[in-house]
């Protein structure tokens, strides 16, 4: 996994809510065997036509916006458990995602691939959407360590939640499985000693 | 001591150690598998030269991908097809039972695990899928995972979790004629949203969970997702042990007797408080519909659509062709589909051939019955209920997610509307530019015989 520290980066706005996984990555790209390219279908069905043609107002296709962040609506990533959705958008080059509410096993997809979702505030969320439309070249500064996010201009500062456990495996690209074997033992102990509550 | 939930008492059960300030090893008795999210999992752990910890606690079922027309012969689509031999490689290479295609026991991963005994209450289980909430119906703490996470469960049949909040929703009450328990979840989801789960997990409690079948509780627990819970559970009791009894996997004899006694002492303790609790009166439930882009736009089928002002809202009325205020009632409806691991228990089509007998479905209509399991289709054979569908114009398939997500070729033409018994009326979830109705089974079979939408609360 990729280490993750600080950003400051433009961002792509997609002001719309209760963003599904089947919209970042549609279940017909869902079979293959490897986790490549996974960013060229990402919102296909918002981003592409019938016939394969860029829709021209969709945020991905709009020129003014650029950047490794994507800003979106409440309730991001809602729906499947597709892992595919966060290798879609990190193959497409996002880093971070804002939003201010992320779907539980989305979020857990996100952190276990170096995407880093970061929760805010319904009002910073909106303070984000009015200046980026405003002006698309002001940058997002992100810093895991201190867990805040700011506008570049205006300095205008929110701080955001993240597990410690988890900020320790982002801030060194660790993932879980390194973690878990370590820990064999104790596991090997819980099930000899736990017969009736195991199957 | 403190009283508990059974969500506590199962949780606390499986907890190995805690990692300081962190979260918690969390020990999974029962690991499901498919062909669409383990593959890259199984490339994960082989390119780290890390076995599978624990192989005779998965299952693997190929469902997502397969066609539903014969099966027996090779997958047409060459991806699919790849993705299935795929898993049967993993399988083999690694020591893992596998119901595979044309196997008697192959089917939808959340409709097989129950009915061959492998759920059980008490248990941890997982699949890379968001509905394994579905087996929570048997009071286990079963829920969907990522591919990294079905990676960490091979490699060590645990995971870290952070413990989620508790919530419990109370439905007491009579209900009122032809409401199902999709209705009643459907009805949940309405008036609590899609995210207000989010960071939970629920119990359902009340008359109406207790006195409702093992088959309809998994529909309720299985669409808990769909509110953002990531799991739901139903308290085991009588009900639960006499359909766990006889199951291919199942305790048997004394070892079943000592099982249940400890599956008795996992109810909610008396007094036990919950993070966030929600009470609805079963009388106020009626048969439900969706109009909208998620599983929250639902209403009572009787009702208008909302006249909300939003634009997430609007975006939604706009890709589903309807109007702020409007009534679905006489909507021409020219697909239904009755399946998916929410609706395609033996019971659905029961409803469903109850209804339908001696009718005729309307000449618009494609309906599409995809049974949930080989069982469950032979099941409907030896009922005699094949020969109702097929006098009344249905089409039976052969077991498979199918028009649920539409990996393979049941798809909803562009534009079509879908009634459709299973649990997601996400933009597209059917085929692209298809447009999801979700609504219980006898609703579905109302459409199909009427052409439209009908109210069906008064016959």
């Amino acid at each position: 996994m990729e280490k993750f520290t600080k950003l400051t980066s433009t961002a792509v706005l997609l002001p719309i809510e209760n963003i599904d996984t089947d919209q970042i990555i549609p279940a017909r790209f869902l079979k293959v065997t490897d986790k490549i390219g996974f960013g060229n279908h990402l919102f296909k069905d918002w981003r592409f036509d019938e016939n394969n043609e860029p829709i021209a107002s969709f945020a991905l296709n709009n020129k003014i916006f650029s950047g490794s962040i994507l800003v979106a609506g409440d309730n991001f990533g809602c729906g499947s458990s597709r892992e595919h959705a966060a290798w879609a958008l990190t193959d497409y080059g996002f880093k971070v995602i804002v939003s201010s509410y992320f779907a539980d096993i989305f979020k857990g997809n996100a952190l276990n691939n170096g995407l880093l979702p970061i929760v805010v505030s319904a009002d910073f969320l909106q303070k984000i959407f009015s200046a980026i439309n405003e002006n698309p070249i002001i940058k997002l500064v992100v810093n895991l360590e201190s867990q805040t996010i700011s506008l570049e201009n205006t300095k205008e500062q929110a701080s955001f939640e993240i597990d410690a456990y988890k900020k320790i495996c982002m801030i060194n690209g660790f993932d879980d499985i390194d973690f878990l074997i370590s820990q064999k033992t104790e596991i090997e102990k819980f099930e000899t000693t736990n017969k009736l509550v195991l199957k | 001591m403190k009283n508990k939930t059974l969500f506590d008492k199962v949780w606390d059960n499986h907890v190995v150690t805690h990692v300081p300030n962190g979260p918690e090893v969390l020990y999974i008795d029962s690991h499901l598998i498919h062909e669409v999210t383990s593959p890259q999992a199984f490339a994960e752990l082989e390119q780290r030269n890390i076995p599978v910890f624990r192989p005779n606690q998965i299952v693997a079922t190929a469902d997502h991908n397969v066609a539903t027309i014969d099966q027996h012969l090779p997958i047409k689509d060459e991806l699919a097809r790849n993705q299935i031999e795929q898993l049967t490689i993993n399988c083999i290479k690694n020591n893992i039972t596998l119901y595979g295609l044309g196997h008697h026991y192959q089917g939808i991963v959340h409709v097989i695990a129950p009915e061959l005994g492998i759920t059980q209450p008490g248990m941890t289980i997982v699949c890379g899928d968001s509905h394994t909430s579905t087996h929570g119906a048997f009071g286990s703490i079963a829920f969907g995972i990522g591919t990294s996470q079905v990676a960490q469960v091979f490699a060590s049949q645990c995971l870290l979790l952070n413990k989620p909040k508790s919530l419990r929703v109370n439905v007491n009450g009579k209900l009122a004629k032809n409401v199902s328990p999709k209705d009643i979840i459907l009805y949940i989801i309405s008036k609590i949203g899609t995210n207000s789960g989010t960071g939970y997990f629920c119990e359902y409690a009340g008359n109406i969970f207790r006195e409702m079948s093992m088959e309809g509780r998994m529909t309720v627990c299985n669409m808990s997702i769909e509110m953002g819970a990531r799991g739901g559970m139903i308290a085991p009791d009588e009900v639960t042990f006499k359909y766990i009894k006889d199951k291919e996997f199942a305790p048997k004899g004394e070892e079943l007797e000592e099982k249940i006694k400890f599956w008795k002492t996992l109810p909610t303790d008396e007094g036990a408080v919950f993070d966030q609790e929600y009470s609805f009166n079963a009388a106020d439930i009626a048969p439900m519909i969706t109009y909208g882009t998620n599983p929250g736009m639902g209403i009572k089928i009787t009702e208008n659509i909302p006249t909300t002002n939003d634009a997430s809202f609007e975006k939604a009325l706009e890709y589903m062709g309807f109007n702020k205020g409007e009534s679905l009632i006489n909507k021409p409806i020219n697909y239904v589909f009755i399946g998916s691991c929410t609706n395609s228990r033996i019971e659905d089509f029961r409803t469903v051939a109850k209804y339908i007998n001696g009718k005729q479905k309307a000449d618009n209509i494609h309906a599409l019955i995809v049974p949930g399991s080989q069982q469950v289709a032979k099941q409907i054979q030896e009922e005699g209920l094949n020969k109702i569908f097929e006098a009344a114009g249905f089409q039976i398939r052969q077991p498979g997610c199918s028009a649920c997500l539409a990996m393979n070729d049941d798809k909803v033409p562009a534009g079509e509307y879908c009634v459709s018994t299973s649990n997601r009326n996400f933009e597209g979830r059917q085929g692209q530019g298809s447009r999801t109705i979700l609504a219980s089974p006898l609703v579905a079979a109302a459409t199909a015989i009427a052409g439209k939408i009908i109210d069906i609360s008064q016959n």
